[in-house]
């Protein structure tokens, strides 16, 4: 075996040539998945609030945009806005910025599922309570619907912001320089060790998604203690 | 210079051609994909709910690290890095197979057991354990319960979920274009190369990917409304 080849390259898996070239590596990696789910966040927001409205002509455009982009293969997104921008807004976008857009669509429309349901499996008597102490619709929602459930839905945000982890390594494939890049990098360049380079790989993914899982188990735990149910 | 939107081009001809044979592609990897995970995944998770503690903790480790790394690196590894770790038999009989294909199944297969293990075992976990307390003391053995009783009660729950995973994996199988294997993806990429038609040929293939998903999960609802009495609102 040749360990050794991981050891050397440790570094450069870690960081990329920061701090003598660009930053890249696991570094980069996790500011790609840090980014996506901030901007996933807000954008599925958005759109699951849409998605539970009571107007038809809100409720539809919102349904159609989650089917498409959940029917949709990832890999499928990242190269329509990688090739898709130019064509339509005429330059090209740098490639880490493209991928970011893509996953942050991608990933808004899942966000979107998951305040749809936090907010529907909230007992009914919480909105009804809340509005007939005199709250308006939009007070009700950003007072006493929208705290309640999305906090029941962390660990599902949590587990969301695996997944997205995970999807980062499609940006390799556009040439984005992270983990995975780093990989094929470090590989093609020694061709002795690919066993070991993927491994260690794997391994590197593995530690941030494993202890985010176990994160995100512990939450529900606690959170299943203080739900608000209809019972 | 105005783009000019030509579909014709991508849907006729040498073009359209490539599509559907990478559509059959997709279908073909995906297709094994899900028989070879499902017995997989079931297996799996028998070992987990099974009593022997090394079973248990295999079985909790393969699910841990297959769900938990990303598909793409598992594809390299498959791709690149088994050859020294997998016994030569298996080495000759994959030198012996399209091994591009053969390491796509196997990545797809083995990523998408480890969810297809988790849903199944939440589903196992949904019918109450006198079910198969009730049928050991009629004198089954463990895995004649399992396989009469409990599997047969618990694939009605797990049906859905399961179908969904088989989705995503349908999904997913779009990533083993980086390794060569000409599937939908792959040939979408091609016809851009080739025509600089990319728009197009990416509008097409996505439509294909989006009309199956589409239609299957219209299915699992019906599915849901019908067997399981769940109303989707």
């Amino acid at each position: 075996m040749h360990w050794n080849v991981v050891f050397k390259n440790f570094d450069y898996f870690l960081i990329g040539a920061y701090p003598k070239g660009p930053l890249g590596g696991l570094a980069m990696t996790v500011i790609l998945a840090v980014v996506g789910i901030f901007g996933a966040f807000w954008l599925g927001l958005g759109i699951g609030l849409l998605r539970i409205s009571k107007k038809r002509w809100l409720r539809w455009p919102a349904m159609v945009y989650i089917e498409i982009l959940r029917g949709t293969p990832l890999l499928m997104v990242v190269f329509w806005f990688y090739f898709l921008a130019p064509v339509l807004l005429g330059k090209t976008l740098p490639e880490a910025e493209s991928t970011v857009v893509a996953l942050i669509v991608f990933t808004s429309a899942y966000i979107a599922e998951i305040v749809r349901a936090g907010v529907e499996s909230l007992p009914k008597g919480q909105m009804e309570a809340a509005r007939s102490t005199g709250l308006s619709h939009v007070q009700t929602m950003t007072h006493v619907i929208l705290p309640q459930a999305l906090f029941n839905m962390i660990p599902s945000f949590v587990n969301q912001f695996v997944s997205l982890t995970k999807d980062t390594s499609l940006a390799f494939i556009i040439g984005v320089n992270e983990l995975t890049k780093a990989a094929t990098q470090v590989n093609s360049r020694t061709l002795t060790a690919p066993t070991e380079i993927f491994i260690t790989i794997a391994l590197l993914y593995f530690v941030i998604c494993y202890c985010l899982t176990e994160l995100s188990r512990r939450l529900e735990k606690h959170i299943n203690r203080y739900q608000a149910r209809t019972r | 210079m105005a783009y000019v939107f030509d579909f014709g081009q991508v849907v006729s001809g040498e073009y359209g051609e490539w599509l559907v044979t990478g559509l059959v592609t997709t279908l073909k990897v995906s297709g094994l994909a899900i028989v070879l995970s499902s017995l997989l995944g079931t297996a799996v998770a028998i070992l987990r709910l099974s009593k022997v503690r090394p079973l248990v903790w295999a079985s909790a480790a393969f699910t841990e690290f297959f769900r938990n790394t990303p598909l793409l690196v598992q594809i390299f590894f498959w791709y690149f890095g088994s050859y020294s770790v997998l016994p030569t038999v298996v080495n000759d009989w994959l030198a012996r197979q399209d091994f591009e294909f053969a390491c796509g199944v196997i990545a797809l297969t083995v990523y998408t057991a480890a969810f297809i293990a988790e849903e199944i075992r939440s589903g196992i976990f949904s019918i109450p354990k006198t079910q198969l307390e009730a049928s050991r003391a009629c004198g089954l053995s463990f895995l004649q319960a399992m396989v009469y009783v409990v599997l047969p009660q618990a694939f009605r729950v797990i049906i859905p979920p399961l179908i969904s995973q088989f989705l995503n994996l349908l999904k997913n199988s779009s990533l083993v274009m980086t390794i060569g294997v000409m599937d939908l993806t792959y040939m979408a990429r091609q016809i851009e190369a080739h025509t600089f038609h990319g728009f197009e040929a990416f509008t097409v293939s996505t439509l294909m990917y989006l009309t199956i998903s589409l239609i299957v999960s219209l299915a699992v609802n019906v599915y849901n409304r019908r067997v399981l009495h769940v109303r989707s609102r």
